[in-house]
């Protein structure tokens, strides 16, 4: 008998603003429902993994379990900045894999209001000047010393492959956006649903050039949650449960290795790259395989270079993918189908289940309006700056 | 009076925005380079993150170097000015340095793969007049 793992049940709240729950109702809704989808309850899990990032100090994981069942399995509460929530996956998926676990539930929450922009911090006058830090500082560096703004950090990815590669522009990037906010009017679950123009996107105000706002992930509230479970236990369901679980063929998790920029320009290439690598090898299959991808997207310049990163493309030829229409929901290879993090939203801890999620519900037929007819095969992909990547690669159910 | 209180009053009128931008007669900045496989950090390190060894000694970063990438940050958290030209430079001796581009006029001039020079700048003064000086690369 095969040892892999299974997702048994799925769920996500729609993303947007919830001001009236708090994070515990949230990541307790999408729970629940995962369990519910599954055909199981909180009784039946043998341990549970939380991801949330701005929560990461308050025993999220203990939290839910009050309000959905306190059974004393273990809880591994995690953090891996936007890769928390496929972190949270894994923390399951590996239990299983040891042989700890039949079955696990794994879930990602975040609350962030109007955050705002993130990193960056408001400019202090100092009084006096004192050295303070590792690089020994008298002052805040941000904006003397270059960005540390997101939209500007991912702003300088996508530049950096632009000058290396030709047929990469703001067009190109801005029709990544117009893709996404497209894809998002066929998806319930996202916090936006509205298409915007080629105009509209490049016309709106620019947040650090390339991208302007509508280039540009929003913050938001939502939840996602996945059961999984053995192969051994699995096969002692009902058959109609067995139908529609689907088959994690591959979940790797990377961090970033040694590049001589590393230190002033976080690398997102290289650990999606090894990442990408081990878990074709790890599934048995190319890119070429894939009936769609939910990457991170949380800039339109992070997705153009993803294109290349996870071989969708040519080597140098994301320009030539988008332009081509190959990531489009018509395309060669649909990319980010749920409108994606620019679009659908990007609530931090949430994100990499919620593409699990994604994909699961396509694999299984069961996407409506947006459904990628005939899928069969699907990856998921989440960068975290500092840097860690998480991937998964699904399968249906033969 | 005792020599600590002298001491004390001794207020510099300049001090470098970091500790790895070295001022004075010749400002430029300082990397601590691996002994084993010359890959550099601005900061300090217990081991080369790339090799493994623990002995580095401190190097001269070359001040002519090449436009990378760049964006033109609009939106910034309060009281800092914009726009501003962010960019990664690569310079002449291999070492990639986070700076804004400076005295472009029009920051949409910034063109990738421009020729740049190390330059400084003051970017602020404290309560006893101590001015802080900072770093950026100027078109070539």
């Amino acid at each position: 008998m095969s040892d892999a793992v299974w997702v048994l049940g799925t769920s996500m709240t729609r993303f947007g603003r919830y001001p009236e729950l708090d994070a515990v109702d949230l990541a307790s809704r999408a729970c629940m429902d995962a369990l519910a989808d599954g055909g199981v309850t909180i009784h039946d899990m043998d341990v549970m993994g939380a991801g949330t990032l701005f929560q990461s100090q308050t025993g999220m994981g203990q939290r839910v379990q009050k309000q959905i069942g306190q059974t004393g399995i273990p809880v591994y509460n995690v953090t891996n900045a936007c890769a928390t929530g496929a972190t949270a996956i894994r923390t399951v998926y590996l239990s299983i894999k040891a042989g700890e676990a039949q079955m696990g539930l794994a879930f990602g929450v975040e609350q962030m209001g109007k955050m705002g922009l993130l990193r960056g911090g408001a400019k202090a006058e100092e009084k006096v000047f004192e050295a303070a830090g590792r690089y020994g500082a008298v002052t805040g560096v941000d904006g003397i010393l270059g960005t540390e703004t997101m939209p500007g950090v991912f702003a300088q990815a996508g530049m950096e492959y632009a000058c290396d590669y030709d047929g990469v522009g703001f067009e190109q990037f801005a029709r990544v956006a117009y893709k996404n906010h497209q894809h998002s009017t066929l998806n319930p679950l996202a916090q936006y649903r509205k298409e915007f123009s080629m105009e509209e996107i490049m016309g709106s105000p620019v947040q650090s050039y390339p991208n302007t706002l509508l280039m540009c992930c929003p913050t938001g509230d939502g939840a996602a949650a996945v059961v999984l479970i053995s192969e051994e236990r699995l096969r002692s369901m009902p058959a109609e449960v067995q139908k529609r679980a689907v088959k994690i063929s591959a979940s790797v998790l990377t961090s970033d290795p040694w590049v001589e920029s590393g230190q002033v320009q976080p690398d997102v290439n290289t650990l999606t790259r090894n990442a990408a690598a081990q878990a074709y090898e790890t599934a048995g299959i190319g890119p070429e395989d894939l009936d769609l991808v939910e990457l991170h997207d949380c800039f339109a310049t992070a997705e153009l270079i993803h294109y290349d990163n996870l071989g969708l493309c040519e080597p140098g030829g994301a320009g030539e993918f988008i332009d081509s229409g190959g990531p489009f929901r018509d395309g060669r290879t649909p990319v980010n189908v749920s409108g994606g993090l620019i679009s659908k939203g990007h609530p931090i801890g949430a994100t990499g289940v919620a593409n699990v999620y994604e994909v699961t519900t396509h694999l299984r037929g069961e996407a409506g309006d947006r459904q990628i007819e005939g899928a069969k095969v699907g990856l998921t992909h989440v960068i975290g700056l500092g840097s860690a990547c998480g991937i998964h690669i699904l399968e249906k159910a033969a | 009076m005792t020599q600590e209180a002298t001491e004390a009053v001794e207020i510099p009128t300049q001090l470098p925005i970091v500790d790895y931008l070295r001022i004075g007669d010749d400002p430029h900045l300082a990397a601590n380079e691996c002994a084993g496989c010359q890959a550099r950090y601005f900061d300090r390190r217990n081991a080369c993150a790339r090799c493994g060894k623990e002995e580095f000694r401190s190097v001269r970063v070359a001040d002519d170097a090449t436009l990378r990438s760049f964006s033109v940050v609009y939106r910034a958290a309060p009281g800092i000015p914009v726009p501003y030209v962010s960019a990664i430079v690569l310079t002449d001796d291999g070492t990639s340095v986070r700076a804004n581009v400076v005295g472009l006029g029009d920051p949409m001039k910034a063109e990738l793969g421009m020729r740049l020079r190390f330059t400084t700048f003051t970017c602020g003064t404290d309560d006893n007049g101590t001015d802080c000086v900072a770093f950026g690369y100027a078109a070539a």
